[in-house]
């Protein structure tokens, strides 16, 4: 059993940066340890040896010509911030007043 | 010529015997009667679907029709993007979302003359198996509007069965292409990992993401797939590999090809309308010349818990990016960048998607990363292992899709009795292998019920065939739900 804790939510859900409401943290807990303790019956198997596989089709280092080719017209892209200024995001203050 | 496959629509027009803006406005009269009761579409594009119709009647009339698509009237799931036309990902975090470009598979739909009637519902972020999850509404199945009509693409899938579209694409990721499209009694085609490029499809689990069509028949998946498939330099992913000519070998028959039957497809619990339907096709399929054989693959008991690790382990890192700062929702008020994102993720994502964050966290976090997503990894190989093996001795292998047929509207309460669906269709994922579902009969309330083949990777042109030979030995495909 996985037997996941209040503690342990609220420290996932720190990492995912995800506010959790306290009836949501709850219900969290327990269906997390459900799927988990499903989750967990790849335990009984023997995988020592065996190489991982991140992507079924092998791939690797796909290359292209170093060309420059026309991007995006910034004002274009920009156009769906939340919030902003001149070209830049505009986002809460971030570092503390130290003058 | 509603409810008539591409391929017979878009031969009326060569023939004259009707257009593409009369059968655009027909179909847009039924989304504007039916489409209320349905929930298929989360927008519907008339003034450009009509503006493209226009143009594709212009071609007909001047002799320039640009093949078999050119004037089809299609749904696309509203999880790619569109250039100016709001993509939702059916979700709050991306209502006013306005794409700048259009993804690669549709500006090739688009290229060869397709008309876009609107975007397709889904489950929130393409996670769920019921449409269920949409934050705006959910879709109905337009055999029985008490029941789900699958997902995560059940918008585009029950668009076609309800002839609210001619054709779609969907996207596959656990199995959200075939699972509805056998809950809706359509074709719904996976294709093989990299065989269509990504470009322009809100991720989700990038090693597992698969865009493809759902069609009236095979043959329009067929000429969906062609129009789609081939390498793209803005996805990396997307396989240099040559297309075929799909619609050549389509008819060759089953005549010689070696299928396998394997015992893990047929479980203790399935719905035995289910079994009957599969058994009685892999009947049919003998009867046509095709050599069956028992197979095995032991990994598949292990393919659902793997999944349920390396999808949401994707996920949470894909999904980080939506934090309030350069598009999507923001909340204001927050005092900090953290609370900021934290409350925006909190308001924007529904209650799924935060499970599979949440459970994806957690399986990459210190501590627990080489017991799960390590040891998830390792067992995805072998599930891969299996169909390496299973394919040196037969062609094709033949399946259920789901073990039983759509369910009610809040049947699946429990999350995990919701993904128990997909344990016929995930492996396909987990491997990359292309895999079809089509119509194999109905259960006695009159429910669609779907065979699945899944083929060697990057044949694609086996997979139809196979399905193609099934479809017109059988009647299925002439049913219809007796919607509107």
């Amino acid at each position: 059993m996985p037997g996941i804790t209040r503690e342990d939510v609220l420290h996932i859900a720190r990492l995912a940066r995800l506010e959790l409401s306290d009836p949501e943290l709850e219900t969290m807990r327990a269906q997390l340890d459900s799927i988990l303790t499903y989750i967990d019956r790849l335990k009984v198997l023997d995988v020592t040896g065996v190489e991982p596989t991140s992507h079924a089709v092998p791939l690797v280092n796909v290359m292209r010509d170093d060309e420059v080719v026309p991007s995006f017209p910034q004002d274009e892209m920009l156009r769906n911030a939340p919030d902003r200024v001149g070209e830049l995001f505009r986002v809460p203050r971030i570092l503390e007043d130290s003058a | 010529m509603i409810g008539r496959p591409i391929h017979e629509l878009t031969e009326a027009y060569r023939r004259g015997e009707t257009t593409p803006t009369a059968a655009t406005e027909t179909y847009l009269a039924r989304i504007a009667k039916l489409d209320g009761e349905l929930g298929a579409y989360l927008t519907v594009t008339r003034e450009q679907a009509l503006r493209a119709a226009a143009d594709s009647d212009a071609r007909y009339r001047a002799g320039k029709a640009r093949g078999p698509l050119d004037g089809a009237p299609l749904a696309y799931k509203d999880v790619l993007c569109t250039r100016g036309v709001v993509t939702t990902c059916g979700s709050r975090m991306l209502e006013a979302f306005v794409p700048p470009y259009d993804a690669t598979a549709i500006e090739r739909l688009t290229a060869v003359g397709a008309v876009m009637l609107g975007k397709g519902n889904m489950d929130e972020f393409a996670m769920g198996s019921s449409t269920e999850h949409s934050a705006f509404k959910p879709t109905r199945n337009p055999w029985d509007l008490a029941r789900v009509p699958g997902g995560s693409s059940g918008g585009p899938a029950a668009a076609v069965a309800a002839s609210l579209a001619a054709g779609g694409l969907g996207t596959d990721t656990g199995g959200s292409i075939r699972q509805p499209a056998a809950f809706c009694g359509v074709v719904g085609l996976k294709p093989t990992y990299g065989r269509v490029s990504r470009y322009g499809l809100v991720a989700f689990g990038s090693s597992l993401d698969h865009i493809g069509p759902l069609a009236r028949d095979v043959t329009d998946a067929a000429l969906l797939l062609q129009a789609i498939a081939g390498a793209d330099a803005r996805d990396a992913t997307c396989l240099p590999a040559p297309v075929p000519d799909y619609a050549a070998t389509l008819a060759q028959g089953v005549k010689g090809l070696r299928l396998g039957l394997p015992d893990e497809y047929f479980i203790e619990g399935m719905d035995a309308e289910v079994e009957r339907a599969v058994r009685a096709a892999v009947d049919v399929l003998r009867g046509l010349g095709a050599a069956v054989e028992r197979i095995s693959l032991p990994a598949t008991p292990h393919a659902l818990a793997t999944y349920y690790v390396i999808a949401p382990a994707e996920a949470s890192s894909n999904l980080a990016r939506y934090d309030g700062v350069k598009y999507g929702l923001r909340v204001a008020g927050a005092k900090d960048l953290v609370e900021m994102s934290s409350r925006t993720r909190a308001a924007g994502f529904g209650a799924e998607v935060k499970r599979r964050i949440m459970l994806g966290t957690y399986v990459l976090s210190a501590g627990y990363y080489e017991a799960y997503y390590g040891r998830a990894q390792k067992v995805r190989t072998l599930v891969r292992r299996d169909f390496d093996a299973a394919f040196g001795r037969v062609d094709l292998i033949v399946a259920p899709v789901t073990p039983n047929v759509a369910f009610k509207h809040g049947e699946k309460e429990d999350p995990l009795a919701m993904y128990l669906n997909d344990i016929f269709a995930v492996p396909a994922d987990m491997a990359g292998l292309p895999a079809i579902s089509v119509p194999c009969g109905f259960s006695a309330a009159g429910l669609p019920i779907g065979l699945q083949f899944i083929g060697r990777a990057l044949d694609e042109a086996s997979v139809l065939r196979a399905a193609y030979a099934y479809e017109q030995a059988t009647p299925w495909r002439e049913r219809r739900p007796s919607l509107g």
